[in-house]
């Protein structure tokens, strides 16, 4: 498909793309890492959030800030901010989640010059009134603060006109996905991962044309693509950092018909309402959408939700990909797996460590866990 | 029977005993809380624990325990328990430890008494609120989270305001927990008794400001298990009393935790459980003394924000306000007022794997520790509990090498 192709190769260098974008456009490019950063608010003032993934390059100056057990991702954005390498950024969010993206925050204060900097410090809990009062405090704290750095005017008519692209966009992956769902072959996991991705890097205008073009391609495609009988999987994590992991599965005789990820269905579910007020409706959508690991909503939310993932893809078993070092993630796998055990769905655990692993010992793996796969 | 060295029995801090027995008591009331008719709560290290005292509610810290694990060398055990029911070796070992000690009653006391309900603060770090999740789940008891937001730069109004309304929950959670209303003139009684028990701890750690310090980071560490676990109470403000006394005593004395104090240090973070006496031992070795640390001030560190007469208000900054809930450069600016409080020479940082919202952001104190003050600094790889992440050769190693660099430096100074 000749749209995914030009996303690949955004998605392959998305700071080459940003710094593009801001030549261009005269944009201001905000940077976030995480999918609970308000960046409907960012888009409404005018300004192109940017989700930055870390690139693989080895970590030199981060070392001097962060000790080894940091997970990669963290060093590996530190790592691109000291290198000077998003030096284009006009401003850096970070919303409150897990430790260790609690203090590159301050790192990030301590040591970065270029870029305005902002603290989002989010409750942790989503189920109470106070929190989500809280919530709603915090999201218009983040408005007016961004309108300081910006010095803009962000109206709710801006907010509103934002919400409704986000609806589009958010709406129209899980549309992908559904397609995915229903015929696994009609879009090959490396490219549906590369069409989410994009979503977080691209000028949010442009993505949802490209992204309505990929919809109406898919949906004729769809009906003319004879699905094949290859075991169907999930894949449950924080994000994906490997891409070719997609391909491996596929060539190991699976296919990912759907997931449970930052940069898969927790980006996209859950839509905005679009009535009332705007900063409270964006404030709702947080404990609505499916919960992360660093947010407590119900002590059994996530097992759920990942249950109900598996059985609406009939998957056959699930792929849980964890980072190194990422403690809230670790510490629900134990009880995730079970509770899948308790459904009968076997999962693979596949730890992901800073250098991506050797594709054969990978497929190895995979195949093995598809042959026990009934 | 071996002759006991004088000056070593001297040097001996007699109020150990007494701790000794009040927390084998307390140990003992809690097991047996079932048999009589009182409830238990699970609760954090940094969580508000005066609520529960005033409604007669045993609090326990499985931290405290975590601790004791470690102590006892049985954190390798333990750990390893964890990761087999899937746990990462790269978690807190003290969740860890106590998650699987959990489902084995195993442990140096044989395991914790059963929680009737957790209660979370998140002050210290996200560990505590998986871990509890995990408990909450295995015990299907009652979980109340108490949410601090953490405070890069500053305790905004918005986030008061939500902690506010967080402990008036706290409040009902546990009168629904315990069928009974809450009595608001023991609550002040207990506040006022909070108040006075960090006040006293605080005092008993300015003793280490004289030279020779009474006490050392490794004595502090052992007598801090009171203001953890039984603060708020009449017996944690009595024992502080007399351990304080037996401070100003042994300063009169002129006794002195290390023989022949010759260089102050100050210790950053966990201790290392398993190598107390070890590390201790070895920097004695050099003349030095641990004086001070930045983890067992943390229990007395908020006082400034503490109303005493107004305790139930003033709780949620006090609690919002904790060492390690604060930004790096606030942190920095502590270590290096401690640094001039208790006249240190250099710092020791225990880079702690298990807990990174304390470990990451070190080095950057290091730095800044460096340019305000240009004091040396090492940096020890570990980990509290879990003995398999500490390298004893080259530890001593590069403690060899640090001393070198303080004595250089003195004697450059003086
Ligand atoms: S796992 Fe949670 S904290 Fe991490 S990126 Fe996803 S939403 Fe953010
Ligand atoms: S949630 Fe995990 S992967 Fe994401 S920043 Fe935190 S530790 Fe790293
Ligand atoms: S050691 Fe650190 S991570 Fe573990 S419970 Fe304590 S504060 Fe949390």
């Amino acid at each position: 498909m000749q749209a995914i192709k030009e996303l690949s190769a955004i998605v392959g260098d998305p700071i080459s793309y940003a710094r593009k974008l801001k030549e261009q456009s005269g944009k201001k490019i905000i940077g976030y890492m995480c999918t609970y950063a308000p960046e409907e608010i960012i888009q409404a003032a005018g300004a192109h959030p940017l989700r930055l993934f870390g690139s693989n390059k080895n970590i030199f100056l981060a070392d001097g800030h962060l000790q080894a057990y940091c997970c990669s991702l963290v060093r590996g954005v530190l790592e691109d901010a000291l290198s000077g390498d998003l030096n284009f950024l006009d401003g850096m969010i970070f919303p409150h989640t897990c430790d260790t993206v609690q203090r590159l925050s301050d790192i990030w204060r301590l040591n970065i010059s270029y870029g305005f900097h902002l603290d989002v410090v989010l409750p942790v809990k989503l189920d109470t009134k106070s929190s989500r009062d809280y919530m709603v405090d915090v999201q218009n704290r983040f408005r007016n603060d961004l309108e300081k750095a910006l010095q803009v005017t962000i109206t709710d008519d801006d907010i509103k006109k934002s919400i409704a692209l986000y609806n589009e966009i958010r709406g129209g992956l899980k549309k992908v996905y559904e397609l995915k769902n229903k015929n696994p072959e009609v879009i090959s996991g490396k490219d549906l991962s590369a069409l989410v991705r994009a979503a977080m890097i691209m000028d949010r205008n442009d993505y949802l044309r490209i992204l309505l073009n990929v919809i109406a391609e898919l949906e004729t495609k769809g009906s003319t693509i004879k699905s094949t009988g290859k075991r169907r999987l999930i894949i449950s994590g924080g994000i994906c950092s490997q891409p070719d992991i997609y391909s491996v599965i596929e060539n190991a005789g699976g296919v990912v018909v759907g997931d449970d990820l930052c940069t898969g269905s927790r980006y996209f579910e859950g839509s905005i309402k679009t009535a009332g007020n705007p900063i409270a409706a964006i404030a709702e959508r947080y404990w609505q959408r499916p919960v992360c690991p660093a947010k407590h909503l119900d002590k059994n939310a996530r097992a759920e939700n990942l249950i109900k993932i598996a059985q609406d893809g009939k998957a056959a078993g699930v792929i849980f990909m964890l980072l190194k070092f990422c403690d809230p993630h670790a510490f629900d796998y134990p009880y995730l797996k079970e509770s899948l055990a308790a459904v009968s769905i076997p999962s693979l655990l596949l730890e992901v460590e800073d250098q991506p692993q050797a594709q054969g010992q990978l497929q190895t793996r995979i195949e093995a866990f598809l042959e026990t796969l009934s | 029977m071996a002759e006991k060295d004088p000056a070593k029995e001297k040097r001996k801090i007699k109020s150990v005993k007494k701790m000794k027995d009040i927390m084998t008591n307390y140990y003992i009331d809690a097991k047996m809380a079932e048999q009589n008719g009182k409830k238990v709560a699970w609760i954090t290290s940094g969580g508000p624990v005066e609520p529960l005292i005033a409604m007669d509610v045993i609090p326990i810290y499985p931290e405290n325990h975590g601790a004791m694990i470690g102590a006892s060398k049985m954190g390798i055990d333990l750990c390893q328990k964890a990761e087999v029911m899937g746990y990462s070796s790269d978690l807190c070992s003290y969740a860890r430890s106590d998650i699987s000690c959990a489902t084995v009653n195993g442990g140096p006391i044989g395991g914790l008494p059963k929680p009737d309900m957790l209660v979370c603060c998140n002050n210290i770090c996200g560990t505590v609120l998986k871990w509890y999740e995990v408990q909450a789940r295995y015990f299907n008891v009652p979980l109340f989270i108490l949410d601090t937001p953490f405070c890069h730069t500053q305790f905004l109004p918005e986030a008061r305001k939500y902690v506010h309304r967080q402990i008036e929950e706290y409040i009902v959670f546990l009168e629904n927990a315990c069928k009974k209303k809450m009595d608001h003139d023991r609550m002040k009684e207990v506040g006022r008794l909070s108040v006075e028990g960090q006040r006293l701890w605080q005092a008993v750690l300015d003793t280490a400001m004289n030279k020779p310090a009474p006490l050392s980071a490794f004595d502090a560490f052992f007598h801090l298990a009171l203001i953890v676990t039984l603060r708020g109470t009449k017996q944690a403000v009595d024992y502080y009393e007399g351990l304080l006394a037996e401070m100003r005593e042994r300063i009169a004395d002129n006794i002195g935790a290390v023989e022949n104090e010759k260089y102050r240090l100050l210790w950053d973070n966990l201790p290392v459980w398993y190598r107390t006496k070890w590390l201790s031992d070895k920097f004695a070795a050099a003349d030095t003394c641990l004086v001070a640390d930045t983890y067992t001030s943390a229990w007395c560190g908020t006082l400034k924000y503490i109303d005493e007469n107004n305790f139930i208000e003033s709780m949620a900054e006090a609690y919002t306000r904790i060492y390690l809930n604060i930004g790096v450069d606030e942190m920095a600016r502590d270590v290096v007022s401690m640094i001039d409080k208790y006249s240190a020479d250099g710092l020791v940082m225990h880079s702690n794997r298990s807990c990174k919202p304390y470990s990451f952001g070190q080095l950057d104190i290091q730095r800044i520790v460096r340019e305000k003050r240009g004091l040396p600094s090492l940096m020890i790889e570990a980990d509290m509990v879990d003995e398999r992440f500490f390298s004893e050769s080259q530890i001593e190693t590069r403690i060899d090498a640090f001393m070198e660099v303080v004595k250089e430096r003195k004697s450059c100074t003086r």
